[in-house]
């Protein structure tokens, strides 16, 4: 009749400490003022990883597919300096099978050091999510510069321009064959967007604090401690980006209503997808809002990441929207480094968020804009696809389009810079919007060629 | 499981910097935590890992409501009573009755010890239930435990519950494997339990790696129903239509011994110690973690000005037919013990039955429009 268990705890030094663990307070005083490490020997002793492996059979994540129990052998019993595992990296994919069209993620970081630490399960799921990405032989461009984008100067086709820009041409030659010389330079010189189909441009994304874990590992104390870095730097904006903190546990019921309105408050987490990584803990404790005083200028604090950045107005205006994101962000970055902090951001994943799917740019830049002939057409989703973006309802990610209007955002992360991608929504927006104005008139549409990626 | 996330780097914050915000608070894990309390414990862990933030998570996350008090902590793992004393004996008192540090705690499943309990009227009284639960020693506890572990819990009830026999021969359905005919039927059965949606339980990690390693087992005849790695390794559940008590104890009895006797065999009893009673997750659930009780009609009764008073005398509580947090329907009621620690399995059975049978009595004289003022009994 003994089982595994009688046969493993049987006869050998760590029966002793095993026995004890069950043995009641008096032996386990012992154990823990002396014997921690003894203890946690043992019990690996006792579980070995195949023991641990997560059934993962009904899973479609990226976590699930990258995960292999050699994998999960090898990095199992290792430590970020945080103390953090790869068992609550991978918590959120385990307790979220996912859905069979769409695939999330499935794990996060709790700190910088979680991609280095567990890069053999990390640097797959990235380049799975991120279009081939590699980590370990691949850059990432960073580029804030806003005025690169929609200048007459901006020379596709001069020597010596990052080797992405190459691919902005295939994106133009089919305008070329199809519009009129003049819509083509609008589009590049511009940027604004006609009103009678956008409603409104947003550029978002979110920046974490060198030294502080992410939201998933953070304790309370470092929780606040990003809020004051972020709070106390916020203070020094001025001119335009002057602007107020709300504290989510202190503001007035006044300030929570004008919030509400306004579209700026964020609530409590209730996606498993966020609650499974322990995002949700200690609510609201050091979770706030900031916005400037013309409410064009947005930050959340300590929600999905240490802060997400938001520069919104309405209307087609992407250039100013993106200009004062720059330009913000910069501020912000420069007021935080007086005091002695800093981004996290390295070469190989650019900024570094929570979630491996915001690597890079951690940018979403997208429009709000009404499709109604467009979208009805077979060829929409490939239209999009081919133009690199993606569609979501008006509530945001994971909602349904309210009537003929759609958030359209560009779907990459990593391996484009900044400028790069806000030029690629930029482009696609119009395009869509020509495609709308030709469909309008009974005239045919024409599906572009897909876009290439970054050089692998 | 490994070393707890950020017990040594968290210490280089303050206290003051650590401690939760308690102000919209009301549990009893923030009636008691100080931060002097606070101070002694959170450079402490269990040789397991679990650390004071794990143990009080769930109550800072869930403030609570102005009329019921929540516990707003778990244990991690046998040893958190012992390492975590400072804060849970507090709270112990607190929910207990002023259950004392040095008192000592009676267990009594000898089912023949219970007086009566086989005569309560069946056009009043519905159906009878007992459950408790139990903690496999040498394993740590649902918030903590690893898939390892909780595989490991399974597949030692799993043996232990297939030596069953006789009335208690049955099977087990683990939640993962089942298939959609079991499924509903155990539903049909109400039997089924489902992954725990109430964020008390979420946010103690009790909902991790859902359902790896849960499952329910049932015996034939569908009156001993035992749930694995739930919200604790075992709940066991003894049941049936009607009003016979002592029937529905006498199979409790016999069976949860029978499990231990196996789970003995294998070096891996319950936790279980003089102090505590039986150890389980929740402190609420300390001592004999029994919760006896009958679904009975008391329409009249439960509208009476001195409802409340009566079972507050009686030691009962009251709670919808759905349990805990529902709302009763058609005037039917679950009443069953409050007490955990401090008496006996035998005691507290004993308290329903004889309170019960008192209530249908002043129900029947309530449906004759004479008083019930002279039947209203001491405090037990």
């Amino acid at each position: 009749m003994a089982g595994p268990f009688t046969r493993l705890i049987s006869g050998r030094n760590t029966a002793v400490l095993l026995a004890s663990l069950g043995a009641g307070t008096m032996a386990t005083g012992f154990l823990m003022t002396e014997n921690n490490s003894l203890v946690a020997e043992a019990k690996k002793m006792l579980y070995p990883p195949s023991s641990d492996f997560p059934d993962l059979r009904k899973h479609n994540n990226c976590m699930a597919a990258a995960l292999t129990p050699a994998v999960y052998a090898k990095l199992r019993d290792k430590l970020t300096p945080n103390n953090w595992t790869l068992d609550q990296c991978i918590q959120t994919g385990v307790d979220n099978p996912g859905h069979p069209f769409i695939k999330t993620v499935g794990c996060v970081a709790g700190d910088e050091e979680s991609y280095e630490v567990f890069a053999e399960l990390f640097d797959p799921i990235i380049k799975d999510r991120h279009n081939g990405y590699d980590p370990r032989t691949m850059t990432h461009p960073t580029d804030l510069d806003a005025s690169k984008v929609f200048t007459p100067s901006h020379d596709l086709s001069l020597p010596g321009s990052s080797v992405h820009l190459s691919a902005a041409p295939t994106c133009v030659e089919p305008y070329f064959s199809f519009f009129p010389v003049s819509v083509f330079l609008l589009q590049i010189t511009n940027g604004v967007f006609d009103e009678k189909y956008v409603l409104s441009s947003r550029v978002r994304t979110g920046r974490s604090i060198r030294g502080l874990s992410l939201p998933p590992a953070c304790s309370r104390a470092e929780r606040r401690e990003v809020e004051r870095v972020v709070v106390m730097a916020l203070a020094g904006l001025k001119g335009d980006l002057a602007g107020r903190y709300y504290g989510l546990g202190d503001m007035t019921d006044k300030e929570q209503q004008q919030l509400i309105d306004d579209h700026f408050l964020f609530d409590k987490p209730v996606s498993p997808l966020l609650t499974c990584a322990f995002m949700a803990r200690d609510w609201p404790d050091a979770r706030g809002i900031w916005h400037n005083n013309e409410k064009t200028f947005l930050i959340w604090v300590n929600e999905e990441d240490h802060t997400r950045v938001i520069s919104m107005e309405k209307g087609g205006n992407m250039k100013r929207v993106f200009e004062r994101f720059c330009r913000g962000l910069k501020q912000v970055e420069q007021l935080i480094q007086e005091r002695g902090w800093e981004f996290m951001w390295n070469e190989r994943l650019g900024y570094i968020l929570t979630c491996p799917s915001n690597l890079g740019t951690g940018l979403r830049a997208g429009v709000h804009v009404r499709l109604p002939n467009l979208s009805k057409d077979s060829r929409f989703s490939k239209i999009l696809d081919n133009l690199r973006l993606q569609k979501r309802g008006t509530g945001g990610v994971d909602t349904a389009a309210t009537g003929d209007t759609f958030d359209i955002s560009n779907n990459d992360r990593l391996g484009k810079s900044e400028v790069e991608l806000v030029q690629l929504l930029v482009d696609g927006v119009n395009y869509l919007i020509e495609c709308e104005k030709k469909l309008e008139k009974g005239h045919d549409i024409k599906v572009p060629a897909p876009i290439t990626q970054f050089r692998k | 499981m490994a070393k707890n996330c950020h017990n040594d780097l968290k210490m280089k914050f303050s206290v003051d910097e650590e401690f939760p915000d308690l102000s919209l608070h009301n549990n009893h894990m923030a009636k008691v935590l100080t931060k002097e309390i606070y101070e002694k414990l959170r450079g402490k862990s269990t040789p397991s890992g679990f650390t004071v933030d794990d143990v009080i998570q769930t109550g800072v996350d869930n403030p609570g409501h102005p009329f019921i008090m929540t516990v707003g902590c778990v244990a991690g793992d046998e040893e958190c009573y012992e390492v975590f004393k400072d804060l849970l004996d507090p709270i112990i008192s607190d929910r207990h009755s002023g259950y004392k540090p040095t008192d000592k705690h009676k267990t009594d499943l000898n089912f023949e010890n219970l007086k009566g309990g086989d005569d309560l009227d069946p056009n009043y009284v519905l159906s009878s239930r007992v459950r408790t639960g139990r903690s496999i020693k040498g394993f740590t506890l649902p918030p903590h435990n690893s898939r390892g572990e909780r595989r490991g819990i399974e597949k030692l009830s799993i043996e232990a519950l297939a030596n069953l026999d006789g009335e208690l021969k049955g099977k087990y359905y683990p939640l993962s494997g089942m298939t959609d005919a079991e499924q509903e039927q155990l539903i049909a059965d109400h039997f089924l339990f489902d992954k725990p949606v109430s964020p008390l339980l979420t946010c103690a990690g009790m909902a991790r790696d859902w359902p790896d390693g849960r499952g329910i087992w049932h015996n034939d005849n569908k009156t001993f129903l035992v749930w694995v790695n739930e919200e604790d390794h075992l709940r066991v559940i003894s049941m049936q239509k009607g009003g016979n008590m002592k029937e529905v104890f006498r199979r409790f009895c016999t069976g949860l011994q029978k499990i231990e006797e196996i789970f003995k065999k294998h070096n891996h009893g319950f936790m279980w110690n003089e102090h505590l009673g039986y150890i389980l997750t929740c402190p609420s659930n300390l001592g004999t973690g029994l919760r006896g009780g009958v679904h009975v009609k008391l329409p009249k009764l439960s509208t009476h000005a001195k409802f409340e008073e009566i079972l507050t005398r009686l030691r009962l509580q009251k709670r919808g037919t759905g349990g805990v947090d529902t709302a009763s329907v058609g005037g039917v009621f679950d009443i069953s013990n409050a007490d955990r620690l401090g008496s006996s399995e035998v005691d507290q059975v004993q308290l329903v039955v004889d309170g019960v049978k008192l209530m249908v009595e002043m129900e029947k004289k309530l449906e004759k429009g004479e008083a019930i003022d002279g039947m209203i009994p001491a405090q037990k």
